[in-house]
């Protein structure tokens, strides 16, 4: 019999994620293992975390990691690249890391063009902290901060930061993806390890932008997430290529 | 080796490099524009890398990465943005991660005003950040001892793994001295340095759980969290404080400053002598650790009065000294702030006014 | 021994390099110590200017002294603000051209050197600091004149078509600050 599945050896095995059932972040994280092997470049990743659900996989990741203040993983991920260039530098955040508390950091490093790697999780709500309003939060969708939902009048919009990092000069490779179905798996790995291989060849800023669900904070089954992502989020974050200067360049 | 005549932040930034000092983000902020400015000029040409942080809080962060990479970094700024540095300093203190940064501080609170002060005493010594670390302080009092102990201050990082603050002013910074600059470390050595963090810097290891680079600001295990600050702590008790006593042996009043005051307080110990009344100083050169026991050894059958001098209001030094004192004997203050610098004549005249009773 | 000198004019009229002329002279060419400190603001241009200058034998306490014991006065709104830290006994330099000379204190020493006017003289209003350096390096000669003219043509090594004028304007001072010993 052909082998045709191995588990990445970039996740521990003994160790116990912290995710919740449902959860896409395993998903990504196990997308993240295999590309880092695919590409061999395992021995030169550095993930800077970022601070909620992000981070809960520190312990069980085999490479070199570092946590980032909230919000502050692309500087953080500025001071390694800077000072290591050999090393794969890449951030792992979430909505309220990347797109709130850390806007300043983002697009500051996207606008400088930053030769790092950012790992976007847009579910649209704050996970660890248990379902607070996120800058990615959908129009009318309930959180704890919002009990009544999103207002725009009161909240304003949903963030896009693939179409605001969009307006910059500077960055190579922006793509928004998702994990809601095994094409979109796929094509999720593909967006990584393109922007993988962007940094690698010196190319710049990319960022993969990964609509995710959260269960638990959304209040739905596993199931019902998916169909979720399908039917809300993917209507106001559609996926594609945003961005992609390598295209430019033929 | 020749002297030569530099302003408090350029030599403290060309004592930097010549640390090995490869990496320096800041952010623009009154009075050390100098230190951004020079180093942008500066380590470019030694191989180094500056960036101008989007904030304050970017550029600790930026520090807090390169450092993690095993480079020696720093970053410095002024008090109102030091107070946003505290978030970086506090998980480089909690990651164990070594980097120098300096505060040449300026009036407080809020923005303050641009002025030389010494408002920021707690904040440099007690919590520079949430969480409750400690880390070495050096209070440089002239520009060669801004020098020196900016160049020590990397070698202390490195060594126990931990920040180091400067704690400057805005007279130290802006002044220009004669100074003598340290050897300039061979590229040899810089590298044997970055080398010898490379089991634990954040770049990238051979595929092996049990020895990936993990650095950690923070604990799942709350008993691991004990032990990460038990550890700490151990470590904060062996340092040792430094200070200068001068003309202490048989004084009656005893000044006492650190930093700019403290070479105020010092020329006005001589006035006094010259006039015949024995005074005395006690000048802590880390104020953390606080050389408590400089304070022990006052003869304190002689002393009338302890002369708290610092420029700032209110009096925060003070606690340390009242402290280290322990109601061995009275303590005044001479006090100015908002920019003022501390007057000698004041102070002649505060140390008068306890000789007389 | 220890002397603290007060430089204050507008910006622009090359307050601050006078001062660190002075104070890098002594650091390059004596055992002193020195200190130079500027005042700062939030301004980068126009407004008054001032710096100090300490040379001492002694360690410096204060880079800027309660009591000055030399003044150099380049306009109107400087005098009256630094005057009265001038210690009985001081020495006053005035840029007569622009500050009055009616100084309401009898216990000064007053040196007058009319710069704008000698600096529009010789073509280039700029060099009026450097007058004025000299004037108040030939009065007191608190350090060799030729040490102070080495240091400012080391600062000005990248620009040397401007060095015979700043010689020429320094000599100038000399001669003027010798000529009221």
């Amino acid at each position: 019999m052909e082998k045709i599945y191995t588990r990445t050896k970039t996740i521990q095995e003994d160790k116990v994620s912290g995710f919740c059932p449902g959860c896409m972040h395993s998903t990504v994280i196990k997308l993240i293992g295999e590309v880092l092997e695919e590409l061999d470049v395992v021995d030169k990743a550095a993930c800077v975390l970022g601070i909620g659900c992000c981070g809960l996989h520190m312990d069980y990741i085999a490479y070199d990691n570092t946590t980032a203040p909230h919000g502050r993983a692309c500087a953080v991920a500025t001071g390694i690249k800077r000072a290591n260039p050999e090393t794969l530098v890449f951030t792992y955040q979430g909505d309220g890391d990347f797109a709130s508390i850390g806007l300043a950091e983002s697009v500051s490093a996207a606008n400088r063009g930053e030769n790092i790697t950012v790992i976007f999780i847009n579910n649209g709500i704050y996970g660890m902290t248990g379902g607070q309003m996120a800058p990615t939060t959908l129009i009318g969708m309930k959180a704890t901060t919002a009990p009544k939902g999103r207002d725009p009048k009161e909240h304003g919009y949903p963030m896009h930061m693939c179409e605001i990092l969009n307006q910059l000069k500077a960055p190579y490779y922006l793509e928004r993806t998702s994990c809601n179905t095994p094409a979109n798996v796929n094509k999720t790995k593909a967006a990584i390890k393109k922007a993988f291989k962007n940094q690698l060849e010196g190319k710049g800023f990319s960022m993969v932008e990964i609509v995710t669900g959260c269960p638990t904070n959304w209040g739905l089954d596993a199931l019902k997430s998916l169909e979720f992502i399908e039917e809300k989020m993917l209507p106001e974050y559609p996926l594609g290529v945003i961005r992609d200067r390598s295209k430019e360049e033929v | 080796m020749a002297r030569v005549f530099m302003k408090g932040t350029e030599a403290v930034a060309e004592a930097a490099v010549r640390a090995g000092c490869r990496f320096f983000a800041g952010y623009p902020i009154t009075p050390q524009n100098e230190v951004p400015e020079y180093l942008a000029r500066r380590l470019p040409e030694v191989g180094g890398v500056f960036v101008q942080g989007e904030s304050e809080v970017a550029s600790i962060n930026m520090v807090y990465g390169a450092a993690s990479a095993g480079t020696r970094a720093m970053t410095s700024s002024s008090s109102p943005g030091v107070a946003l540095k505290s978030e970086g300093i506090s998980y480089c203190a909690a990651a164990r991660i070594p980097m120098v940064y300096a505060n040449f501080a300026r009036g407080g609170p809020g923005v303050g005003s641009i002025q030389p002060a010494q408002q920021d005493y707690l904040q440099a010594t007690k919590a520079s950040g949430n969480g409750g670390f400690r880390m070495p302080v050096f209070a440089p009092s002239t520009v060669q001892e801004a020098v020196d102990m900016t160049y020590e201050a990397f070698d202390w990082a490195d060594r126990d793994r931990t920040p180091v603050l400067i704690l400057a002013d805005g007279v130290v910074g802006t002044m220009m001295e004669p100074v003598v600059l340290p050897e300039m470390k061979s590229d040899e050595e810089i590298a044997a340095i970055k080398a010898s963090k490379r089991d634990w810097a954040c770049i990238g290891h051979k595929l092996d759980y049990a020895h990936r680079a993990w650095i950690q600001p923070g604990q799942w295990s709350t008993t691991k969290m004990q032990e990460v600050n038990e550890e700490a702590d151990a470590l904060y008790k062996s340092w040792k404080a430094r200070s200068e006593e001068y003309m202490v042996e048989d004084a009656e009043v005893v000044l006492t400053a650190y930093g700019i005051s403290g070479r105020i307080a010092k020329s006005a110990v001589n006035v006094l002598r010259a006039q015949g009344i024995k005074a005395g100083l006690i000048r802590p050169i880390t104020v953390y650790p606080f050389p408590y026991d400089a304070y022990d050894r006052l003869d304190y059958s002689k002393v009338k009065g302890i002369l708290d001098v610092e420029m700032s209001i209110p009096a925060l030094f003070v606690e340390d000294v009242a402290v280290a004192v322990k109601d061995r004997c009275k303590i005044e203050t001479c006090l100015c702030s908002g920019g003022n610098i501390m007057s000698r004549d004041a102070v002649i005249a505060a140390a008068k006014k306890i000789m007389e009773g | 021994m220890e002397t603290n000198l007060c430089v204050a004019g507008f910006g622009g009229q090359g307050v601050m390099s006078l001062g660190k002329f002075l104070a890098d002279a002594t650091c390059n060419s004596t055992d002193k110590n020195v200190t130079f400190f500027p005042s700062y603001g939030a301004e980068q241009r126009g407004g008054t200017a001032n710096c100090f200058v300490v040379i001492s034998d002694e360690d410096i306490g204060a880079p800027l002294g309660d009591v000055m014991d030399d003044l150099i006065v380049m306009n109107g709104p400087s005098l009256a603000k630094f005057l009265p830290t001038l210690k009985k006994g001081g020495r006053l330099f005035i840029n007569s051209s622009i500050v009055p000379d009616k100084i309401d204190r009898e216990d000064v020493t007053l040196i007058k050197a009319p710069v704008t006017e000698l600096a529009l003289e010789m073509g280039n209003s700029k060099v009026l600091n450097v007058i004025m350096l000299g004037v108040y390096v030939g009065y007191t000669e608190v350090i060799e004149p030729a040490i102070v003219w080495d240091t400012i043509e080391h600062k000005l090594a990248s620009k040397p078509k401007l060095l015979p004028l700043n010689k020429k304007a320094f000599e100038k001072g000399l001669e003027l600050g010798r000529a009221q010993r």
